[in-house]
């Protein structure tokens, strides 16, 4: 295996598919129509059965592997895990990415087009939930001809949807890859989450939700939230190691940027500002709050998780501390109550939540042996 | 509750040991192995006796190991326990060698009898003559197949010989249902706290 040379997909294309069907969503809110953004990597085989579907966590995307063009400055957001000879090896797997519903990079969303009315569905895009993700993408691997996944993995709010795919179709899924999940979010989490809607939804261009039409953005708002986001994602010792109390220059006595890390997050919050729909960021953090399998089993997970068929493997981050390892051995036991084939690693590593997307090898050689074993 | 092992399934060197747990377990049990290594005794398991196990390792390259032997496996650390896992929702539970390398003793037993409907401990038998020798008349710490460390890398805390275990078994109210000791691969039945390299004990909480 060492001697396979890694490899990146090289250059990809997104496709957009079409659903006429009606979607009834978990809050009650149907939509007639809608249209889901998604790239696949690797050759789906003759048998259908080596199909692969990424669940994107929070700021992701459909683009998950690749470039758009060889002069692209980045690849897709998982790029490091999906490609020949990599721990997705699309050698041997028909991987699959989705933009979710409600998304903002060419899925049905706030910041897309209500066909309907003919303008941007801005605040009257409904609430979407990772129960209507879901669903939304067993619709779209029908459309593909994909009866039965090989696996599906993602991190994060990603690993929320692969945990939720073992629950919501247990014969549509072999494996599930949970990575730095939870079952559902702590109190502190939701707050987290709070704060960054309330950063967005009090920023005077954010004109409940319709800002396009005032061809304006909430871009305060979001450039907050995602300097909260990254604060709570990093950990305190790879802050401190990364840039500690370094300065910029001397110290002015004044609420300019002086230390880096301040550069550092103002750097982050632009960049997202420019490029995410608030829109979207609120759905997404909503998503998270709400997910909640167990709720509807009195807050028993192992009875949540009673039709679930699939093999899982559960990888939690020791410095994860949005995620905490607590929270994956709690997927864990309930899968043991169960007796369904679990695996849990604890990975030792610096990055806080950030890890899962880095490459550290012991991460991505889990993830190889694991998806080495998977029978296609 | 003798069960008998599917030999022909096993491609792994013999062990007489991993015979002797095998037929203390029952065909098709739930099992969990603690400081399960690279996985040999839950895949000789699996595949002599149909088990649905489990392991728990903490070493990563161990549990890497694990994963790639098919073996499921929970990366932990014992000295904390076993929460996580329900009350009795094992048929048994295995520390194989491992015991002498805990610094919580007492718990870990505790928590295998909560754990496991049964448990199975082994352990090198500090009392065996060839280790009694080596301190008594050659004056050091012995050294051996199953004592393989130096005093000064050795991972062992609490060594113990087989008449310790038994007195610890009887003050903690833990019923010894078999015991059986071995050397070389050889059942020793006479003098065995003399004569036995290594100790296995099948035990339950007494009621």
């Amino acid at each position: 295996m060492s001697d396979t040379i890694d490899k990146s997909v090289g250059v990809v294309k997104a496709q957009i598919a079409h659903f006429d069907t009606p979607i009834v969503l978990k809050s009650g809110e149907t939509l007639p129509q809608f249209d889901l953004v998604y790239e696949t990597y690797g050759t789906l085989n003759a048998d259908k059965s080596n199909a692969v579907l990424v669940c994107h966590a929070l700021s992701g995307t459909h683009h998950v592997a690749g470039k758009y063009a060889e002069t692209d400055k980045y690849p897709g957001w998982w790029d490091n895990l999906v490609g020949t000879g990599k721990p997705l090896d699309t050698n041997k797997f028909f991987v699959i990415g989705v933009n979710n519903l409600g998304g903002c990079h060419g899925s049905s969303g706030p910041s897309s087009i209500n066909p309907a009315t003919g303008k941007q569905w801005g605040a009257t895009f409904p609430v979407v939930t990772v129960e209507d993700w879901v669903q939304s993408q067993a619709r779209l691997l029908d459309y593909l001809g994909v009866s039965q996944l090989a696996a599906v993995i993602g991190g994060s709010l990603g690993g929320m949807q692969a945990l939720e795919w073992t629950i919501a179709f247990p014969q549509r899924v072999r494996h599930a890859l949970v990575i730095a999940s939870a079952p559902n979010l702590t109190a502190q989490n939701m707050a987290f989450n709070e704060v960054a809607r309330q950063a967005i939804m009090t920023d005077p261009d954010f004109y409940e939700g319709d800002y396009y039409s005032h061809q304006t953005l909430p871009c305060r708002g979001l450039r907050i939230a995602r300097m909260l986001w990254h604060i709570t994602y990093l950990s305190d010792d790879v802050m401190g190691e990364k840039f500690g109390r370094k300065l910029r220059n001397d110290i002015k006595y004044s609420f300019d940027v002086e230390f880096e890390m301040e550069s550092y997050l103002r750097y982050q919050g632009d960049k997202f500002a420019g490029e995410f729909d608030a829109n979207t960021y609120l759905r997404m953090t909503r998503a998270l709050d709400y997910y909640d399998p167990a709720l509807a089993f009195g807050g028993d997970l192992g009875a949540a998780l009673k039709s679930a068929q699939a093999k899982f493997l559960v990888v939690s981050f020791t410095s994860d501390w949005r995620f905490s390892p607590e929270r994956s051995k709690e997927i864990v036991q309930a899968l043991l109550d169960n007796e369904l084939s679990v695996s849990y690693a604890e990975v030792t590593a610096a990055h806080g939540h950030d890890a899962f997307l880095m490459t550290d090898k012991h991460y991505h050689d889990i993830l190889r042996a694991y998806l080495h074993k998977v029978e296609v | 509750m003798q069960n008998n092992v599917n030999i022909a399934n096993i491609n792994s060197k013999f062990r007489q040991d991993f015979a002797i747990i095998a037929g203390w377990i029952p065909f098709s049990g739930k099992v969990l192995d603690l400081g399960c290594g690279d996985g040999v005794l839950l895949k000789f398991l699996r595949d002599s006796m149909e088990v649905r196990g489990y392991g728990v390792e903490k070493d990563d390259a161990n549990w890497l190991s694990c994963l790639k032997n098919g073996i499921n496996v929970i990366q932990m650390d014992l000295e904390a326990g076993l929460s996580g896992f329900q009350d009795q929702s094992f048929d048994t539970v295995i520390l194989s060698q491992t015991l002498q390398a805990m610094h919580h003793t007492e718990d870990i037993l505790q928590e295998m009898l909560r754990v496991g409907k049964e448990a199975i401990v082994t352990f090198p038998n500090f009392g065996y003559w060839h280790n009694r020798i080596q301190v008594a008349v050659a004056g050091h710490m012995p050294v051996s197949e199953d004592l393989p460390y130096q005093w000064y890398d050795t991972p062992n805390v609490h060594l113990c010989t087989i008449k310790d275990f038994d007195q610890f078994c009887k003050n903690h109210n833990i019923r010894v249902l078999e015991r059986k000791v071995i050397t070389a691969g050889n059942e020793i039945r006479t003098l065995p706290n003399l004569r036995g390299a290594l100790a296995m004990y099948r035990l339950k909480a007494a009621a």
